[in-house]
């Protein structure tokens, strides 16, 4: 196995960092042993199966559950996150599959909220809802995103178009770091397709992204680096250089035991 | 406005009215209230005379500040039951206060503020800690406020009324301001209707132009997503719940204040009412969506369609038969609404 450690003549971009990070539940080691970094402009990868350990170290990553071994640094300073806010003022933002957008509110007051614009003074303060419906149109467009309304209620907007806007509200809130998890697991083809360019566009952006997905097809094109997780365990962290798309399909695939399995299935076959 | 980039003339379309009506969830209980409107000023000479108008505005008045207060609660994903007993509870705290130990009707007043916030504080403090249904929760504070309605009153007075508000100190100063009348061209309105029309600008503007507002539509609509981008979820609903409870205590003022006696168990079976002028006004019972103006047309159609029967002269049974054929209309249609909103296009 040719797992590359990260490359040290590269570290002045390096915005977080794992080192030999593990996490364990009572007697359930869920992560063990894990290293990678994530880089300003760069996109990692976490690959793995259901039960593989990536929402484990998503969550250790977004400050919603600490580390038990290892190191997590942030900007090369060691750190345990206390909670999502915490990883939020870093500079650290997630975008949750699910939790991602209120479906009945418009998508300025999505775009938002937990910070919106005010104008006034004290409690009689109100809603710049002028400068934020236009601020949000801006800042969709700028991503990339042609809205037709920012008033229409998110739930209109294909799922991935709200992986979209949750997108660039992270990005316009000033995240050094996108953690984005399984943004293209509901997905159909087309717009899986519109998701990986948002990545791509918040990557050339100056922004570290880390992608979390089950599905090399989705993580190839856009990956710098692709970590992979098999129960808890790290199959390695390879720069793009050093893996093909076919080796990474089949190393997620469980390399030896799709082998085995299509040798079955093909004998039944006969 | 930019124009689509995906689809065709005909999927444009069909979102653009659906932004349209989505964005207008009182555009339903405005229509009924026209034809309301229409129905009874044809039918009855009564309805559009002075006297009648003043009678139907009244009767909606009180209904409607309560619709918008339960409204805005609604919006914010929480029903309150206690809402109806409440607006008894506080006009009794006042009643007691002032006749039996004769305090001061303003200082009266204030207490009973004090003790309708507690109680609105302590059914959002239980939803929020016990993370049960506010249906429940609600209920039996509902219940448990029913028993001291008419214990406390009993213990009290002997009796399941309280009356004797007139001879209240500061019953001039304080009726002035929740119980007289305005006169207009010969015919008095009371200033209830003033009230009402305040809550309902007061409430809509809270709801549409601030951040708080903000807030009670995103934990009503998604409270973990809410949550996520650090809304304030816990003080929100308790703070909705208060507000509920302050519009009660204002509702159970202008009550003892106008009719200087309370009975014990008034207001039993209103909790339904505000919510029904809540979903006539475009409330989604699932919450995360609603409309505060909406909620005080709502109070309207109930209103005039209550003085419209009895204008006609017609069987105050036909009254409950109107209303659920409305409310079944404004579930059917505010359900509507909610699917294309939520409807995922992928």
């Amino acid at each position: 196995m040719t797992a590359s450690m990260p490359d040290p003549a590269s570290r002045s971009g390096v915005l977080l960092e794992t080192r030999e990070v593990g996490k364990s539940f009572g007697s359930v080691i869920a992560l063990n042993g894990v290293s990678t970094v994530v880089n300003a402009g760069e996109v990692t990868c976490v690959l793995g199966d259901n039960g593989a350990g990536k929402s484990t170290l998503i969550k250790i990553l977004a400050g919603a559950h600490q580390h038990d071994t290892g190191e997590f640094l942030i900007e090369g300073e060691p750190v345990r996150l206390s909670s999502p806010r915490e990883a939020l003022d870093r500079g650290i933002a997630t975008v949750f599959q699910d939790l991602a957008v209120v479906p009945l509110m418009s998508v300025w007051r999505n775009f938002f909220l937990g910070s919106e614009p005010r104008k006034g003074w004290g409690p009689f303060s109100w809603l710049d809802s002028a400068k934020a419906r236009a601020t949000t149109k801006k800042a969709l467009s700028e991503m990339g995103i042609d809205l037709r309304n920012v008033e229409q209620p998110v739930g209109t907007l294909s799922g991935g178009e709200r992986q979209c806007v949750a997108i660039a509200r992270a990005v316009h809130f000033g995240a050094k770091v996108l953690i984005l998890d399984e943004p293209t697991a509901a997905l159909g083809v087309k717009q899986a397709g519109v998701v990986l360019r948002y990545v791509a566009q918040a990557r050339d952006r100056g922004l570290g992204v880390v992608l979390i997905t089950h599905n090399p097809h989705h993580a190839y094109p856009v990956g710098d680096r692709f970590l992979l997780l098999k129960r808890g365990r790290s199959l390695g962290c390879f720069d793009k250089a050093d893996i093909s798309l076919e080796e990474l399909t089949r190393q997620m695939a469980g390399g030896a035991e799709l082998e085995a399995l299509e040798h079955e299935l093909r004998g039944m076959g006969s | 406005m930019a124009l689509a980039v995906q689809g065709d003339d005909e999927r444009v379309a069909r979102v653009g009215l659906a932004d349209r009506l989505v964005s207008r969830p009182e555009l339903g209980s405005v229509l009924g209230a026209l034809a309301v409107f229409v129905f009874f000023s044809v039918l009855t000479d009564q309805f559009l005379s002075p006297m009648g108008v003043a009678n139907w505005l009244d009767d909606s008045s009180t209904l409607g500040i309560m619709a918008v207060a339960v409204a805005l609660l609604m919006i914010g994903g929480e029903f309150d039951l206690s809402a109806g007993v409440m607006t008894a509870s506080t006009a009794l705290v006042t009643a007691i206060l002032a006749t039996q130990l004769g305090w001061n009707t303003w200082l009266a007043l204030l207490v009973s503020l004090v003790f309708a916030l507690g109680v609105g504080a302590l059914n959002g403090w239980l939803v929020m800690r016990t993370g049960l249904p506010s249906f429940i929760v609600t209920l039996g504070t509902f219940l448990a406020l029913q028993g001291l309605n008419l214990g406390i009153t009993r213990l009290v007075t002997g009796s399941v009324q309280v009356s004797g508000m007139r001879e209240a100190e500061g019953y001039e100063s304080a009726g002035y301001l929740f119980a007289s009348t305005v006169d207009v061209g010969g015919t008095s309105f009371p200033i209830s209707i003033v009230w009402w029309v305040l809550a309902a600008a007061v409430g809509s503007w809270v709801l549409m132009r601030t951040r708080f507002g903000n807030w009670i539509f995103a934990v009503g609509g998604a409270a973990p997503s809410a949550r996520a981008v650090g809304v304030p979820v816990v003080r929100t609903k308790i703070l909705l719940f208060m507000t509920t409870a302050f519009a009660a205590w204002l509702v159970g003022s202008i009550n003892i204040l106008r009719f200087t006696t309370v009975q014990a168990n008034q207001g039993i079976g209103l909790e339904f009412q505000f919510i029904i002028a809540a979903v006539i006004g475009g409330c989604l019972l699932t919450g995360g969506f609603g409309s505060a103006i909406g909620a005080a047309i709502g109070a309207l159609i109930f209103g005039m369609a209550r003085q419209g029967i009895v204008f006609a002269q017609w069987d105050s049974d036909w009254f409950q038969l109107f209303l659920g054929i409305m409310l079944l209309a404004a579930v059917l249609v505010n359900n509507a609404f909610r699917r294309r909103a939520e409807r995922a296009k992928r």
